[in-house]
């Protein structure tokens, strides 16, 4: 039931405090904060820096417009509805295809113009954003993820996060929306996080609800086969990310995109910590590492390098094999 | 990044935390815990004389604060006299002054004294020895025999000073003695004689205090003072050394306790009452002499002293919020909403507060939810919310009324707009993240302001934190010190339990 704190340490496990003082305090820059909490300021900034992001249909700033989202998203197959400023996930719709009738998201559930214009008003007055101060609705379009990837997943898109250190990507993983998620790729929602080898894209571990987990929950398909596609590519999106922001310590979450490849969805300054959990591993261990590199190193060596030093046998072929 | 400066900060706050709490408990005899009794005299002195119908003036000693005693109230009742005190280097005096006085007067000057075994022998100057005596014959070879032979049998002033009570007293007095004890009475004879020997010495005057005796009169006692400045009181028909416990020195300057100018027939008696008081109570009337170092709460009005009993509290609150967020990982719902409950728990009652606290959540949600259909913009719910909070607060009064449940009234001490931010909160956490979340997040506040409340209760850190605010400082080193703690919160342990069993 308890582990005892000698037990997490010489797992190199990082806890709530260490990493809030630690890291995130030390490494990143408060004013740097709004670049990251501003999904649109994001996304104007990956722009300038040729990091590819989901297309921007469109943005929502003040009630008099919420009128105008029916006709923003005209002629867009998929959509998706998030505000700029929110956080965990909150306020993000998701629409899969959109008929004469209304809207339907991924659980095929339907909506109308109503709903959707309720939900962007929603998001203007500041209901899923930090401290709830007012916010603005940012409309993109849905990315056709990656076929490749379908089967392990039920309904929603999975999403990769890879925490950056120093512009080095340290420790990766996959999450898997499942129907006990309602869709989404949040973990303590019931999404499978499966850890990525940083080396080479394969899956290292499987777990849902802190627990270790073969197979994927509703397709039943079987986690160790997985690959994440154009993985060198996702990885130097990431490291690059560091120069984009000037954080340190940073969550970025990526998807695959059928025809544009990896894309990046948005960055955390907080990242969670269940991604120990996914690998079966600390983060201490690598975060000290890398502390102890130089500066001014560029992108690929930094990838370079923690392919190198982070490499790991999947323990998922290791269950495979054996079976 | 140098950690040497947080650490030299915390250990400055500790250092004049402690410091100024340990001067406050040391000077000022304030107790650690709240149940203390502290004994407390209050002895009144009568002043009696008959006026010789013209203007009269009364001198009388008044004690001060001395070692076992220190001086609370004082109150003097003297229709138709002036009054003024007077202090100087003979000590104090209180001087009652009137133009017109005819027939039999009567002055009061009544004093409340706290026994505080720990307060401090005031310095007292030695009085230079009167070597001026001169003795008629045969008196000269009598005292000096005297003094010769107490010398022999001593070997400093204080030893010298017992032997030379001893000769005047019960089976040691011989001629000598008795013959010099005809010319003077026993006190004044032996100062005399202390001060012929060169030992500095003088009468002084102290009341033997007795629980529940009227018509007291002040016993005279000698000081004694050696070559170091020392002293020492010493009984004048015993010879013991030392001062009695119950002995109040009430006239120290070497000057008669009571002088009247038109009048005759004056005495002074004194009656005593012992009472036992909250050791609270006894700190509060030590008002006289608050200076910085001791700054205390005390000197305000009253009623901004029980607003600030309050506010004391709140670094406790927020403590206990650190504590369970820092160290146990805790989730609560609005960082520091659980200190403000558990302020409204105190006004109600932990129960009562619960109760009410549960149902006006509960009923919140529940016409929030209808709220949430409605569309509206978040200022305009959260209003609206307000007012339903007040609604249901105001019905639940009168409906607790009616059933002659007067402690439901106290319902109205909950802080509505804090209850109305929780109610939205938790209303979107509800549909966002289902009702497990509400039921932990919801569970985390009412734990940790039950916690709260309880730290915020108990007698003795009430006491602590209104009688020392050095604590305030001493909280703060805790706070800064485990907002520093970088290792794994208690419910951490838990959670990564399973990457430990591989």
């Amino acid at each position: 039931m308890w582990a005892t704190p000698s037990q997490l340490r010489t797992k190199g496990i990082i806890g709530m405090n260490r990493r809030n003082i630690r890291y995130i305090g030390r490494y990143n820059d408060r004013r740097l904060y709004p670049l990251v909490d501003d999904k649109l300021q994001t996304k104007l900034l990956a722009k300038r820096f040729g990091v590819t992001t989901p297309d921007l249909i469109g943005t929502i700033s003040n009630q008099f417009s919420v009128k105008h989202v029916a006709k923003m998203v005209e002629g867009h197959l998929g959509f998706v509805i998030k505000p700029a400023k929110g956080s965990g996930g909150k306020g993000i719709l998701v629409v899969e295809h959109q008929d004469a009738e209304g809207y339907i998201k991924p659980s095929g559930h339907r909506l109308h113009r109503e709903d959707l214009e309720r939900h962007v008003s929603n998001i203007l007055s500041g209901l899923y954003s930090l401290g709830g101060s007012p916010d603005v609705a940012v409309v993109e379009a849905l990315i056709a993820f990656d076929e490749s990837l379908a089967e392990y997943t039920y309904e929603g898109v999975p999403d990769i996060r890879v925490i950056v250190f120093k512009g080095y990507p340290v420790m990766a993983m996959m999450r898997l929306s499942t129907a006990a998620s309602d869709g989404k790729a949040n973990l303590h929602q019931g999404a499978v996080g499966v850890g990525i080898d940083i080396a080479s894209g394969t899956a290292v571990r499987g777990v849902q609800f802190d627990r270790t987990r073969l197979d994927h929950p509703d397709t039943g398909h079987e986690l160790a086969s997985l690959r994440v596609p154009h993985w060198d590519t996702l990885l130097n999106l990431a490291a690059s990310c560091y120069e984009m922001t000037g954080l340190g310590y940073l969550g970025t979450d990526m998807v695959l995109d059928k025809v544009h490849g990896p894309m990046l969805l948005e960055l955390n300054a907080r990242p969670g910590l269940a991604i120990q959990m996914a690998n079966g591993e600390g983060l201490r261990s690598r975060l000290d590492l890398v502390e102890r590199q130089p500066e001014g190193v560029d992108a690929d060596a930094r990838v370079a390098f923690s392919q190198l030093h982070f490499a790991r046998r999947g323990e998922l072929h290791e269950a495979a094999l054996a079976s | 990044m140098s950690r040497v400066p947080f650490y030299l900060l915390v250990g400055v706050l500790l250092v004049a935390g402690i410091a100024v709490t340990v001067y406050r408990h040391v000077a000022f005899e304030v107790p650690w815990v709240p149940g203390e009794q502290r004994q407390v005299w209050e002895v009144e002195a009568q002043v009696n004389f008959i006026a010789e119908d013209g203007s009269a003036k009364v001198n009388l000693a008044l004690p001060t604060n001395q070692e076992g005693f220190r001086i609370l109230t004082e109150n003097t009742g003297s229709s138709g006299f002036g009054l003024s005190f007077l202090d100087d280097d003979k000590g104090r005096r209180a001087q009652w002054a009137t133009r017109e006085a005819r027939g039999s007067q009567q002055l009061y000057y009544s004093v409340q004294l706290l026994v505080a075994p720990n307060a401090p022998r005031p310095r007292v100057e030695a009085p230079p020895p009167d070597q001026d005596v001169s003795w008629a014959r045969p008196y000269d070879t009598a005292a000096q025999e005297v003094i010769d032979q107490a010398y022999r049998r001593s070997s400093d002033a204080f030893t010298f000073s017992r032997e030379l009570v001893r000769a005047f007293s019960g089976d040691r007095q011989d001629e000598n003695a008795r013959l010099l004890l005809t010319q003077f009475d026993r006190p004044t004879l032996l100062v005399k004689l202390l001060n012929q020997a060169g030992v500095s010495a003088r009468k002084v005057h102290g009341l033997l205090l007795e629980d529940g005796r009227r018509r007291q009169s002040l016993t005279t006692w000698i000081q004694v003072f050696n070559a170091d400045g020392d002293w020492v009181i010493i009984n004048p028909t015993s010879g013991e050394q030392g001062r009695p416990d119950n002995l109040l020195l009430w006239e120290t300057g070497d000057q008669a306790a009571l002088e009247v100018q038109g009048g005759r027939d004056s005495k002074v008696t004194f009656s005593m009452l012992q009472h036992n008081e909250p050791a609270s109570v006894a700190v509060r009337n030590q008002l006289a002499n608050d200076t910085l170092l001791n700054f205390s709460i005390h000197s305000l009005p009253l009623e901004e002293q029980s607003l600030f009993r309050t506010i004391l509290l709140i670094p406790i609150g927020a403590l206990v919020v650190v504590l369970l967020r820092v160290l146990i990982g805790i989730k609560t719902s609005g960082t520091f909403m659980p200190v403000l409950i558990a302020l409204a728990f105190i006004q109600t009652t932990l129960f009562t507060g619960l109760v009410g606290f549960l149902l006006v959540v509960a009923v919140g949600l529940v016409i929030r939810s209808y709220l949430s259909h409605l569309n509206l913009l978040l200022v305009a719910r959260v209003s609206a919310v307000i007012i339903t909070v007040i609604a249901i607060i105001s019905i639940f009064s009168v409906m607790a009324y009616r059933m002659g449940l007067n402690a439901g009234l106290t319902i109205t001490f909950f802080p509505m707009i804090i209850l109305s931010w929780t109610i939205e909160r938790m209303s979107i956490l509800w549909e966002e993240e289902g009702p497990k979340e509400v039921l932990i997040q919801g569970g985390g506040s009412l734990l940790t302001a039950v916690l709260a409340y309880l730290a915020m209760n108990n007698p003795w850190i009430r006491h602590i934190t209104f009688n020392f605010l050095g604590v305030q400082l001493i909280l703060m080193a805790f706070i800064l010190l485990l907002g520093n703690y970088t290792g794994y919160r208690l419910l951490e342990l838990r959670r990564f339990k399973p990457i430990t069993e591989d």
